[in-house]
C-alpha cells in the first residue's frame, strides 16, 4: 500500500562530502526499519531526503509506488519526529498536535477524535493545555510522537527520538514505541546509534558506514551472521573479539593455540577471526578448541563478568569473555573454549564474511 | 507550607543590588519630573516678569483651548504612527532578507546598521538637501523619470513636508528595527520550520504561524523604543523644517521648545511637558503590560 522505496539514492554536499552513496532499499507496510551506524555516517541525511527536507543529488524516493522525489515535504504525507522534538513553543500540546491536521483542512470533530485517541495511548490527557516549556523531557518526547501519530501518515520517520532521555526512561519509552508501532501499518524508518534500540524495535536493520549500506537484514540475522568485519564490530555489546591471524595450512595460530579453519576460509596468508565475548566460555566436556591466558581486567556487568584475558604465547592478543558471575576460574592460566560454530571468519582484504 | 528561604534571600539580595541604580534613577529622572509638575501649577512668563505666581491648574485649562498645542499633538501622532508602521514593514523585510544565508552577509549587515549609527543632525541636513526644491536629487530623479514636470519644493510645501520628514526618519531607523527583529528571527530554531513544512505548511503559513508569533516580543520591544523616540522627535525636524512650513511639521517637542526658549513661558512649558510625559508613560505602560503577555504566549518565560 504505502511501501517506501529508495532507489540508488545519493547525496553529495560537495565533491568530497558525499554522506549517502547509491543506497537502495524498501520498507513495506508493517515493517520497521532501523538505520544504525556511527556518528556522521549519513543516517539523518537519508531521513531528511525521504522527508524532502534535503535535495536528492541522485536517485528516487517513492512512497506507495508514487515518485515523491520532486515533491515538497508537505505533499509527501509523511510524519517525522525530530531529535530535538521541534515542538512549537508558542502552542499548547493540543495545538501542536492539531497543527498538521488543521493545515490539511480536517474537520474540528475529526481533529478532536484523533488527538483524543493519541493522547490516551500516550498518556497526554492531563497535559493538553500546557506549553512545551512546561513539560519534562519525556513528556515532550511523547508530544512529538503524538504529533506524528495523529497525522496517520503513509510513512513514519524518527531521528534518534530517544537520545535526549535518561537510560531508564529510554528503556520504558522504547517498549512503548514498540507497542505503538506494532498497532499501526505504515512503514517506519527509525534512526539511532543505539544498537539495543535497533535490535529490539525493528523488523529490519540497515547498518551504514561511510555512506554505504553494509548490511540489511533482520536484527537476529545481523547479530548471528554479520556480513562483514564492520558490522561484526558495530553490532553487539560488548564488542566482538576481532583478531587478524596468520594462516598455517588449514588452521590459524592464536598465540600458541591452533584453531581449525572451515573450508571457505582456507585462503590468503591471514584471516580475521571474530567471536563474541558472550560465546567464549569456560571449557566443558567435549570442547576441543581451548586457549589459555592470564586475566588482567574484570568488569562486573551485574549478571556476568566481562573478563579480559591476555593469551599465552603472544604479548598483545587479548580475548574478552563474558563469564557467569558465579563461575569460578583462576586469574592465572584461565582456560577458555572457543566453540567453532560461534566463530566468524572474515577476509583480510575485503573484510567480507567468509563462512556462510 | 514552609517558607521559601532561598527565594526570600534572593529577593533581599536583589533589592540590595538595585538600590544604587534606583537612587541614581530617582535623582536623575524622578526629581526633574516632579519639579516639572510643581512648575506647571505656576504662571511664570514675561507678563509676570518671570516671577512664579501660583495659578493652580490654569495652565492646563489654557492648554485645552490651545489650537497650536492640539495641532502639534496631531502632527506628532501622524509622524509617529506613519514612521512606526513603515519601519515595521520595511524592517521586517530587511530582517528576513538578512536572515537568509548569502555571500557577504556579514558586510551587508554591517552596512545596514550604518544609518542608525550616524548622527541625526547630519542625516537631517543631508535629507534637507535631497528634498531641496532647486538642487535636490529627489527632484532630479523624478524629473528624469518624467514623473513630475516641474521641480517641487518638498519641504516648503505644507502637504509634502510631513512626508519628507517621515521619509528621513524611516530611512534612519529602519535598520534599528531590522537588527532587533533579526535577533528574534535568529533565535527561532530551523527545525520548527522543517516540522511545519512536513505538517504541510506553505512558507507564507509558516511565516504567520511560526515566525510572527515567535518574534512578537522583539516586534513589541522595537515598537516600544521607536514610539518613545518618535513621540519625542526633535533634532531631525528642527534641522529639516524647523517645524514649518506654517507649523505643518511642528511636533510637541518643538512647540515646548518654542514655548520655553522663545516665549519664555516657563510655567506653561512645564504643563506641556507634564501632559506629554503622561501620554508617553501611559502608552509605554500599556505596551509593556502587553509585552509581558506576548512573551508568555510565545513560551519565552513562565
Ligand atoms: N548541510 C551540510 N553541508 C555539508 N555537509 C553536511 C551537511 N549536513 C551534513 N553534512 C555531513 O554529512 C555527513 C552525514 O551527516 P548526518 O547528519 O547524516 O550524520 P548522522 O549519521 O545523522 O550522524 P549522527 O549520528 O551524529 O546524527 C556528515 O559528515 C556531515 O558532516
Ligand atoms: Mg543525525
Amino acid at each position: 500500500m504505502a511501501k517506501l522505496e529508495l532507489q540508488n539514492l545519493t547525496k553529495a554536499y560537495s565533491k568530497t562530502v558525499v554522506p549517502v552513496k547509491d543506497l537502495s532499499l524498501t520498507v513495506d507496510d508493517n515493517e520497521f526499519l532501523t538505520l544504525v551506524g556511527p556518528s556522521g555516517c549519513g543516517k539523518s541525511t537519508i531521513l531528511r531526503m525521504i522527508a524532502g527536507l534535503e535535495q536528492v543529488t541522485q536517485g528516487t524516493v517513492s512512497i506507495g509506488g508514487r515518485d515523491v522525489t520532486p515533491l515538497a515535504p508537505g505533499d509527501r504525507n509523511i510524519a517525522m519526529v525530530f531529535q530535538s522534538y521541534a515542538l512549537y513553543p508558542h502552542m499548547t500540546v493540543y495545538d501542536n498536535m492539531a497543527s498538521g491536521l488543521k493545515l490539511r483542512k480536517l474537520g474540528v470533530g475529526d481533529i478532536q477524535k484523533r488527538i483524543q485517541s493519541a493522547s490516551q495511548v500516550l498518556g497526554l490527557d492531563p497535559l493538553l493545555d500546557r506549553r512545551p516549556s512546561q513539560l519534562s523531557g519525556g513528556q515532550r518526547q511523547r508530544v512529538a510522537l503524538g504529533r506524528a501519530l495523529v497525522r496517520e501518515p503513509d510513512v513514519f520517520l524518527l531521528d534518534e527520538p530517544l537520545s535526549n532521555l535518561d537510560a531508564l526512561l529510554r528503556e520504558q519509552v522504547r517498549a512503548d514505541l514498540k507497542q505503538i508501532f506494532e498497532r499501526q501499518e505504515s512503514p517506519v524508518v527509525y534512526v539511532t546509534h543505539d544498537q539495543t534500540e535497533a535490535m529490539t524495535l525493528s523488523t529490519k536493520v540497515a547498518v551504514l558506514s561511510e555512506g554505504y549500506l553494509q548490511q540489511l537484514d533482520a536484527p537476529n540475522e545481523i547479530y548471528r551472521r554479520p556480513a562483514n568485519r564492520f558490522v561484526a564490530g558495530f553490532i553487539g555489546s560488548p564488542q566482538m573479539n576481532l583478531m587478524t591471524l596468520e594462516r598455517v595450512e588449514n588452521s590459524v595460530l592464536l598465540g600458541e593455540f591452533k584453531i581449525e579453519l572451515p573450508d571457505a576460509a582456507r585462503k590468503g596468508s591471514s584471516v580475521i577471526l571474530g567471536i563474541r565475548p558472550e560465546h567464549v566460555r569456560l571449557p566443558q566436556e567435549g570442547d576441543c578448541q581451548i586457549v589459555r591466558g592470564d586475566v588482567f581486567l574484570v568488569e562486573n556487568l551485574g549478571m556476568s563478568d566481562l573478563v579480559s584475558v591476555r593469551l599465552h604465547g603472544s604479548d598483545d592478543r587479548v580475548l574478552r569473555a563474558m563469564l557467569p558471575a558465579d563461575a569460578t576460574w583462576s586469574r592465572e592460566n584461565i582456560e577458555l573454549a572457543l566453540p567453532p560454530q560461534s566463530i566468524h571468519w572474515f577476509d583480510v582484504e575485503t573484510e567480507a564474511r567468509l563462512t556462510s | 507550607m514552609t517558607q521559601d528561604y532561598i527565594r526570600q534571600r534572593e529577593r533581599r539580595t536583589g533589592w540590595l543590588l538595585i538600590l544604587p541604580a534606583l537612587l541614581v534613577l530617582l535623582l536623575v529622572y524622578a526629581y526633574p519630573i516632579l519639579r516639572a509638575f510643581w512648575l506647571s501649577v505656576f504662571t511664570e512668563n514675561l507678563s509676570t516678569n518671570l516671577e512664579p505666581v501660583f495659578s493652580g491648574f490654569e495652565n492646563y485649562g489654557r492648554m485645552a483651548q490651545d489650537g497650536r498645542f492640539w495641532a502639534s499633538l496631531g502632527n506628532t501622532a501622524i509622524f509617529t504612527a506613519a514612521s512606526l508602521v513603515l519601519e515595521l514593514i520595511l524592517g521586517l523585510g530587511v530582517a528576513l532578507t538578512l536572515d537568509q544565508a548569502f555571500r557577504g552577509r556579514g558586510w551587508v549587515r554591517t552596512i545596514a546598521i550604518l544609518p542608525w549609527a550616524l548622527p541625526t543632525a547630519l542625516i537631517a541636513l543631508a535629507w534637507r538637501w535631497i528634498f531641496n526644491g532647486e538642487f535636490g536629487v529627489w527632484n532630479d530623479i523624478l524629473m528624469r523619470l518624467q514623473i513630475i514636470g516641474n521641480p517641487i519644493n518638498w519641504l516648503g510645501d505644507p502637504n509634502w513636508a510631513m512626508l519628507g520628514v517621515i521619509a528621513a526618519d524611516v530611512w534612519k531607523t529602519t535598520s534599528f528595527v531590522a537588527i532587533l527583529l533579526l535577533a528574534g528571527l535568529q533565535s527561532i530554531p530551523q527545525d520548527l520550520y522543517e516540522a511545519h513544512a512536513i505538517d504541510g505548511a506553505t512558507p507564507l503559513q509558516s511565516f504567520r504561524k511560526i515566525t510572527l508569533p515567535l518574534i512578537m516580543p522583539q516586534i513589541l520591544i522595537a515598537m516600544l523604543f521607536r514610539f518613545a523616540q518618535a513621540f519625542g522627535i526633535f533634532d531631525l525636524i528642527q534641522v529639516m523644517t524647523g517645524g514649518g512650513p506654517g507649523g505643518a511639521t511642528e511636533m510637541v517637542s518643538l512647540y515646548i521648545y518654542a514655548t520655553v526658549m522663545r516665549y519664555l513661558d516657563f510655567g506653561y512649558g512645564a504643563a506641556l511637558v507634564v501632559v506629554t510625559f503622561v501620554i508617553l508613560i501611559a502608552v509605554v505602560a500599556i505596551a509593556a503590560l502587553y509585552l509581558s503577555k506576548v512573551r508568555h504566549a510565545a513560551g519565552v518565560e513562565e
